[in-house]
C-alpha cells in the first residue's frame, strides 16, 4: 500500500522554492525574481516509488519568526501542521544567510533535507561546494539542485523517501554559550514542567524563542499551566540583548562551518551592480522606469494590431453569416446581436492582453521589480506607503487580483491595508478594452497617448489617495523599508510564455463564462418585451438604464453607457461587450462607427467614459478578495464607495474641461 | 578610523558593523539577514532620492531606508568615496 507522505517546501525568499516544486508536481505555479511572488501555501502531489507525496509549496522566510501574513503562514505551516519531511530549499551562491534559518530549522528537530539550489549558479561562478561534508557536519541530507533545468530533481525525490524511513534526527544544539545558555537551562525546565506543552513543541527551541523574545511563541503558552512562570522569568530579561547574542552565535556557526564546505566561494562584484549603476542611477533611473512603462504599453499595441485584424474579419464573417443563414428572427438576433457583437467585441482585445502579460512576465523574471520598489521607495515614504507597496501596485497592471493577494509580503498591517484600497485604481488589463474601443474611435490618432495618460492618472490617483488614508484613516508612519535586490536574470521566455498563458487563459475561460453569460442577459433584456425596438428606450433594458440614468445623467452618460457601467461590475470588458450589444452593430469597426455617429457620444463624453471605468468600483472579483484578504466588510464597502466617488468627480471634470478643449 | 552611523557613508565604502541599535522587529529581522556585530559590508549604490541605500553583505544585496540605517554603527575600513 502506498504511504503518504508530507513535505513542506521552505526557505528564503526567491530561491527558487516553487520552482522546485513545479519541478516535482508538475505543477504550474507562478515563479518570478523577486522575494515575495508566493504568498500562500500551494498543494500538490507526486508518487515516487511506494510513496505518495503531498508536497506543499510556502511562502519565502528569512527566519521562523515571522512579520508578514505571508511568513505567517509559512512559520504555522512548518510549526502546526508537523510536515514528515521540510525540504529547504538554498541559494548555493548565497549560502552563509540561507543557513541561518537552516540552523533555526535544525533547532527545531525537522526532518530536513537541504536543497542546494541555483547549483548552475555557483559552478559557473567557480564555486566547490562539498555536499557530503555539509551533510556529515549538519547531520542532514543534502542534493545539488537547478531546478529551472530540472537537475537533481529526482535525487531530491530519493533522498524525501529515505529521510523518513531513516530514524528522526535529534534536534541539533547550537551551544550559546555563558548567560544565554544558563537563561536556557532554566527556561528549559519551567517548559519541561507541562507535558502536553513539550509533547507540541521542543522545550530547547521553545525556550530559544521566548529569549529571543518571541511573541508567536509566547502566545502558544496562553493556555498552559506555566505562562506566569513563564512571564516573571522573561521580565527581568533584556531581549534587545539577547537578540543580537543570539543571531551572533548562529552566525558564528555557520561562519566556522562554511569554510569546510566550500573553500572556493568566492564574493564577486556581480554584473548586477554594474547594471545597477545604469538602472538605479540619481538621474536615469526614474526616466528608465517612465520609458519602461510606456514601452510596455507601446508593445503592447504594436504587436496586437494585425492579431486584431485577423480577428475583427473573422467576426465580421460570422456576423455576416449568421444573419444570412439563419432565418429565425430570435435566434439571428441573439447569435448575431447579442453573442457575435457581444463577446466579439471583448475578444477583439485578446491579443492586447496576451502581449500585456507577456511584457509583464518579462519584467517580473528580469528581477527589475524589486528596483522599482527601491527606486520608488521615497516617494511612496513621501506619501505615506513603502517601496514594497510598489510590486502589489504594478502586479495590478495585469489583475487587481493577485496584486491583492500580493500585499501579503507588507510586513505593517496599515501599510498593507492602505496598499489593497489603492490597488485597484491601478489600471488592470480588463479596462484596456474600454480604452482601446473609446481612445482608438474618438482620438485616433492620439489614442496611444491618451491610453498611456489614463494609466498615469490612475497611478497618480492610487498615491493622492494612499496619503489620504494615511492621514486621515490608518494614521502612523509608514513601516522600515528592508529588501534584499536579487540578481538581474536574463528572463526566461519558457517562464514568461507559460505566465502569460496562465493569466490568458484565465482571460479567455472569463470570456467564455462571466462575459458570454453577461452578454446573453443583456441581450435578453433588450430584446423584450414583445413589440420594443430592439435595445431601445422601450425594452427592458432601457427602462433599466433610464431608471438608473439619473445618477450619471449629470455627466451627460445617456441611459445605455448607464447600464454598460452598471455590468461592467460583474467584468470590465463588459462595458464594451454591453456596448456592442446595445448598439446592435458588431465589432470591431462597425461599432466604432455606430459610437461616432451617435450625437450623445462626444470626445468629451468618450474621455469622461474611460476615466470614469478606470476609477469606479473594481470588477467584482477584486472586491471579494478585498473583503476576503482584509477581513471586513467595512473596508470593501469603503472601497467600492470611495473609489465610485472619485470616479464620478474626476469624470465630470474630464467631460467639464473635454467640453471646452475638444 | 572613526565609528559612524551607516546612513551618513558614501556609495563604495566598506565598515565594519560595530552595533545595532534600537529594537523591536526591524532590529530584528536586520540582525537575522545578517546585519550582526563584526560583518563586513559595502555600499553599492543609492536610489535615484538618495534614500534608500544598497549595501552589500555576505554575498547578497540589502537596501534600507536611512532611517533603519542610522541606527548601524560602523567602522569605515576604506574603500572609494
Ligand atoms: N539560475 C537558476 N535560477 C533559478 C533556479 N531555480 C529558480 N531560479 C530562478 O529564481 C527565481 C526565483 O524562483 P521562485 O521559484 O519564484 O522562487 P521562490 O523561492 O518560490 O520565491 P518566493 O515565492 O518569492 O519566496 C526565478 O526567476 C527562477 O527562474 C536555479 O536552479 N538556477
Ligand atoms: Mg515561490
Amino acid at each position: 500500500m502506498a504511504e503518504k507522505i508530507k513535505v513542506a517546501v521552505a526557505g528564503n525568499p526567491n530561491v527558487g522554492k516553487t520552482t522546485i516544486f513545479n519541478a516535482l508536481t508538475g505543477a504550474r505555479q507562478k515563479v518570478g525574481n523577486w522575494p515575495g511572488v508566493t504568498v500562500e501555501k500551494k498543494e500538490g502531489t507526486k508518487k515516487h516509488k511506494d510513496h505518495i507525496l503531498e508536497i506543499v509549496d510556502l511562502p519565502g522566510t528569512y527566519s521562523l519568526t515571522a512579520y508578514s501574513a505571508d511568513e505567517v503562514v509559512a512559520r504555522d505551516y512548518i510549526l502546526e501542521e508537523k510536515p514528515d519531511v521540510v525540504v529547504q530549499v538554498l541559494d548555493s551562491t548565497n549560502l552563509e544567510r540561507n543557513l541561518y534559518l537552516t540552523s533555526q530549522l535544525l533547532e527545531m528537530g525537522t526532518n530536513l533535507v537541504l536543497a542546494l539550489n541555483m547549483s548552475d549558479r555557483a559552478e559557473t561562478r567557480g564555486d566547490d561546494i562539498d555536499i557530503r561534508r555539509l551533510e556529515s557536519l549538519l547531520g542532514v541530507s543534502a542534493i545539488k539542485t537547478a531546478a529551472n533545468e530540472g537537475r537533481g530533481i529526482n535525487a531530491l525525490l530519493d533522498s524525501i523517501v529515505n529521510k523518513t524511513e531513516s530514524n528522526p534526527p535529534l534536534p541539533h544544539e547550537i551551544g550559546y554559550g555563558g548567560r544565554v545558555e544558563e537563561n536556557i537551562c532554566a527556561l528549559e525546565e519551567i517548559l519541561g514542567s507541562d507535558r502536553e506543552l513539550s509533547k507540541n513543541y521542543p522545550s530547547r527551541w521553545m525556550a530559544v524563542k521566548l529569549l529571543e523574545g518571541d511573541e508567536n511563541a509566547l502566545s502558544k503558552l496562553s493556555s498552559s499551566s506555566i505562562e506566569g512562570k513563564v512571564q516573571n522569568f522573561l521580565s527581568d530579561l533584556d531581549h534587545e540583548e539577547y537578540e543580537v547574542e543570539m543571531a551572533d552565535k548562529r552566525y558564528e556557526f555557520i561562519g566556522t562551518l562554511l569554510p569546510q564546505v566550500c573553500t572556493t566561494c568566492a564574493e564577486d562584484v556581480s554584473p548586477s551592480d554594474m547594471v545597477d549603476k545604469v538602472i538605479t542611477n540619481k538621474y536615469l533611473g526614474i526616466p528608465i522606469f517612465l520609458t519602461l512603462m510606456w514601452g510596455m504599453f507601446e508593445l503592447t499595441f504594436a504587436f496586437a494590431t494585425p492579431f486584431m485584424e485577423l480577428i475583427d474579419m473573422f467576426f465580421g464573417w460570422l456576423a455576416a453569416a449568421v444573419t444570412s443563414n439563419i432565418e429565425t428572427v430570435w435566434l439571428a438576433s441573439l447569435l448575431g446581436d447579442g453573442i457575435v457583437a457581444g463577446v466579439g467585441s471583448v475578444l477583439l482585445f485578446v491579443p492586447n492582453i496576451f502581449i500585456l502579460f507577456f511584457v509583464i512576465a518579462l519584467l517580473e523574471s528580469s528581477g527589475y521589480m524589486a528596483r522599482a520598489a527601491f527606486i520608488m521607495d521615497r516617494l511612496m515614504y513621501t506619501m505615506g506607503l513603502q517601496g514594497k507597496s510598489f510590486i502589489p501596485m504594478l502586479t495590478g497592471f495585469g489583475c487587481s487580483v493577485p496584486a491583492i493577494m500580493a500585499t501579503r509580503t507588507l510586513e505593517d498591517e496599515k501599510d498593507r491595508l492602505i496598499t489593497m484600497l489603492v490597488t485597484p485604481f491601478m489600471s488592470c488589463g480588463a479596462r484596456l478594452p474600454v480604452y482601446i474601443l473609446l481612445a482608438g474611435t474618438f482620438f485616433s490618432r492620439q489614442a496611444g497617448s491618451v491610453i498611456f495618460g489614463l494609466y498615469v492618472l490612475g497611478i497618480l490617483v492610487a498615491i493622492v489617495s494612499a496619503k489620504l488614508f494615511r492621514t486621515f484613516i490608518a494614521k502612523g508612519q509608514p513601516s522600515p523599508f528592508i529588501m534584499e535586490l536579487p540578481p538581474y536574470t536574463r528572463p526566461s521566455l519558457k517562464d514568461s510564455l507559460q505566465h502569460m498563458w496562465n493569466q490568458g487563459y484565465l482571460y479567455l475561460r472569463k470570456v467564455g463564462t462571466i462575459i458570454v453569460g453577461g452578454v446573453v442577459l443583456i441581450w435578453l433584456l433588450a430584446y423584450f418585451p414583445q413589440g420594443a425596438d430592439y435595445g431601445s428606450a422601450d425594452s427592458l433594458i432601457g427602462s433599466l438604464g433610464k431608471l438608473i440614468e439619473p445618477l450619471v445623467a449629470p455627466l451627460g452618460f445617456d441611459w445605455k453607457i448607464a447600464v454598460a457601467l452598471v455590468f461592467g461590475f460583474v467584468a470590465k470588458e463588459i462595458v464594451v461587450g454591453s456596448l456592442g450589444t446595445l448598439y446592435g452593430t458588431g465589432e470591431g469597426e462597425a461599432l466604432s462607427s455606430a459610437l461616432v455617429a451617435d450625437p450623445g457620444f462626444t470626445p468629451a463624453i468618450a474621455l469622461g467614459l474611460m476615466v470614469f471605468t478606470l476609477l469606479y468600483v473594481p470588477c467584482i472579483g477584486a472586491v471579494a478578495v478585498i473583503k476576503k484578504e482584509t477581513g471586513s466588510w467595512k473596508w470593501m464597502f469603503f472601497q467600492a464607495a470611495y473609489s465610485t466617488a472619485v470616479a464620478w468627480i474626476l469624470a465630470l471634470v474630464t467631460i467639464g474641461v473635454g467640453n471646452i478643449v475638444l | 578610523m572613526s565609528n559612524k552611523t551607516l546612513d551618513l557613508l558614501d556609495a563604495g565604502q566598506n565598515a565594519r558593523v560595530i552595533q545595532v541599535k534600537g529594537k523591536g522587529p526591524s532590529r530584528r529581522r536586520l540582525l537575522e539577514m545578517g546585519m550582526v556585530p563584526g560583518v563586513v559590508l559595502s555600499v553599492t549604490k543609492k536610489a535615484p532620492m538618495g534614500d534608500p541605500v544598497d549595501f552589500k553583505l555576505k554575498g547578497y544585496n540589502l537596501s534600507l531606508r536611512k532611517q533603519e540605517a542610522q541606527m548601524i554603527v560602523v567602522e569605515v575600513t576604506g574603500g572609494v568615496k
